[in-house]
């Protein structure tokens, strides 16, 4: 059953150093707020998993929570590279962070499969591409009833999912609404979940087909209100597109990440 | 009209090639604009699939990012992103894959994934995205980008997205793929695959663009067609509601929006 927790207690319960984690969101509700808590506790030797690593692995990976990444699109969605992930794959900077990548069908079929319960996923893909040779979790298996080729990875079972969506009742239930993702998969696959709302409400307001998560399949909920800013919450506010830009500059330079993390997220305190 | 830049040129030939009614897979940036102009003009039952889930998506701004709230709020539906691959690319149910790339070779293999040597990369890129499986689960593939040496190169550091394999023959025998590259649209020419080699022709120069200009883009002795075509200019209305579509863009993407 969800348990209502503050940000800080959540991450701190949840998020053990050396933990592979999930913070889901494509594109739309990427829980920044938690990130931001990370980051602020200091986690060290983290395995992330996100399909889109974002602006929010870009600053964990800059302040050195960060030993793996495991991915299958590392950009900044429209403006270039993410610089902190060049910086410690090109250079070790602040820490040598090792990669492992597939594509994106990949990721979303191997979170599918952790929810399921599956050890591993299946599917069409991979054909002709080099990353299979880059990356020996992708394997080859012959279709037991036609004999065609399918490409397997092992399923993703995080030891904590993160997520944020617009709300959730008293007693825990969440809705996530517009872009939906792979949230719902990500939190289903761990073994822990954290969700971040930007509401508590007393009715969710939920159509009978819309994305809701029960809250005794969810750990923690935890209100972060703008819990996704500088990403967005469907009907609550947009994207700020402007910042996304800026911070090509901010994260190109290790001076100016590391005043831009300090004024942004050690300083801007969180609760407790 | 006369007054077109070379950008303007490849997108209105890249919209050009959607046909109306085409369910199409849409990659960020080129391939988007392309897209999306082919549903201002043209073709206004295109349908518009983004991989963040937006199914039949008529965004009146182009998205920064593939999951923007635009996309959502004009979608006919949205799905999962399981589902968006699963079901709907996997599934057989694209006609037409529509992608942009950083590198291009001769049998059309992408790479997005890095220059130089994977484990000490010169330059790293976003990587494959969604990429890998539009181009083989897709009934076929139109790739836009910007024609340079650095662009198109022999052989690419790395196959992040099969065209037709090193040799151009990576599609032969294998089951239920798509029939791949089957056009690539440049600021300069359209190409299209030989028929048998797979190796890429070019069919058609933009007007003023000379064979001389393609070649000395172009990082391998490309071949030309024997009826080498002039591609028809950009239309007065293609032009505007392209222009319209880009300041609208760039007015909303300046602030605070999603």
């Amino acid at each position: 059953m969800a348990e209502f927790l503050s940000l800080h207690d959540a991450v701190a319960r949840y998020v053990e150093d050396g933990a592979t984690v999930a913070m889901e969101g494509f594109t739309h509700l990427i829980p920044f707020a938690a990130g931001h808590e990370i980051i602020r506790q200091s986690k060290r030797d983290l395995t992330l998993i996100r399909m889109t690593p974002d602006l929010i692995y870009d600053q964990l990976i800059g302040a050195g929570c960060v030993k793996k990444l495991i991915f299958s699109w590392g950009g900044n969605p429209g403006v270039g590279s993410l610089h902190r992930l060049r910086d410690a794959v090109e250079k070790g900077y602040p820490c040598k962070v090792e990669i492992l990548e597939h594509s994106h069908a990949t990721m979303a079929c191997a979170y599918e499969a952790g929810a399921a319960g599956l050890p591993l996923a299946v599917l069409r893909g991979y054909i002709g591409s080099d990353l299979p040779k880059v990356n020996d979790q992708i394997k080859f298996i012959e279709c037991p009833f036609t004999g065609e080729r399918l490409a397997a990875v092992p399923s993703i079972r995080p030891d904590v999912s993160v997520i944020h969506a617009q709300r959730a009742d008293r007693k825990g239930n969440v809705l996530v609404e517009g872009i939906i993702g792979v949230q719902k998969e990500a939190v289903l696959a761990a073994k822990h979940s954290i969700v971040t709302v930007e509401e508590i409400v007393d009715d969710l307001g939920a159509t009978p087909n819309a994305c809701v998560i029960p809250g005794w399949a969810i750990d923690a909920i935890a209100v972060a209100e703008k819990g996704a800013y500088p990403s967005y919450a469907h009907g609550y506010y947009p994207r700020n597109n402007r910042f996304y830009k800026e911070w090509d500059a901010i994260a190109r330079d290790r001076d100016a990440f590391n005043d831009w993390l300090k004024t942004n997220v050690f300083e801007a305190g969180g609760e407790s | 009209m006369s007054n077109y830049t070379s950008a303007e040129m490849m997108t209105v030939t890249a919209a050009r090639a959607l046909e109306n009614g085409t369910t199409c897979f849409v990659g960020i940036g080129l391939p988007s604009e392309a897209a999306n102009l082919a549903r201002l003009t043209h073709a206004p039952d295109v349908v518009l699939i983004y991989e963040s889930g937006t199914l039949q998506t008529k965004p009146d701004v182009l998205p920064l990012s593939i999951g923007d709230g635009e996309l959502c709020e004009t979608a006919l539906t949205t799905v999962s992103v399981p589902e968006m691959f699963r079901y709907w690319l996997q599934g057989g149910k694209v006609d037409v894959g529509f992608l942009g790339t950083a590198q291009i070779d001769r049998y059309c293999n992408l790479n997005t994934t890095l220059i130089g040597d994977y484990t000490a990369p010169k330059v790293r890129l976003p990587g494959g995205g969604g990429a890998p499986e539009i181009a083989t689960n897709a009934g076929e593939v139109f790739i836009t980008l910007k024609h340079s040496k650095r662009t198109f190169v022999s052989e690419v550091d790395f196959v992040t997205t099969l065209g037709f394999g090193r040799d151009g023959k990576g599609r032969d025998g294998v089951p239920n793929i798509g029939k791949g590259p089957t056009r690539v649209i440049t600021d300069l020419c359209v190409m299209r695959p030989d028929p048998d080699t797979k190796e890429l022709v070019v069919t058609s120069l933009h007007p003023g663009v000379t064979a001389e200009q393609v070649q000395e883009a172009t990082g391998w002795e490309i071949r030309f067609a024997d009826q080498l075509e002039t591609t028809p200019e950009p239309s007065d209305r293609e032009l505007e509601v392209l222009r319209e579509l880009k300041a609208r863009t760039d007015r909303h993407h300046s602030g605070e929006d999603a």
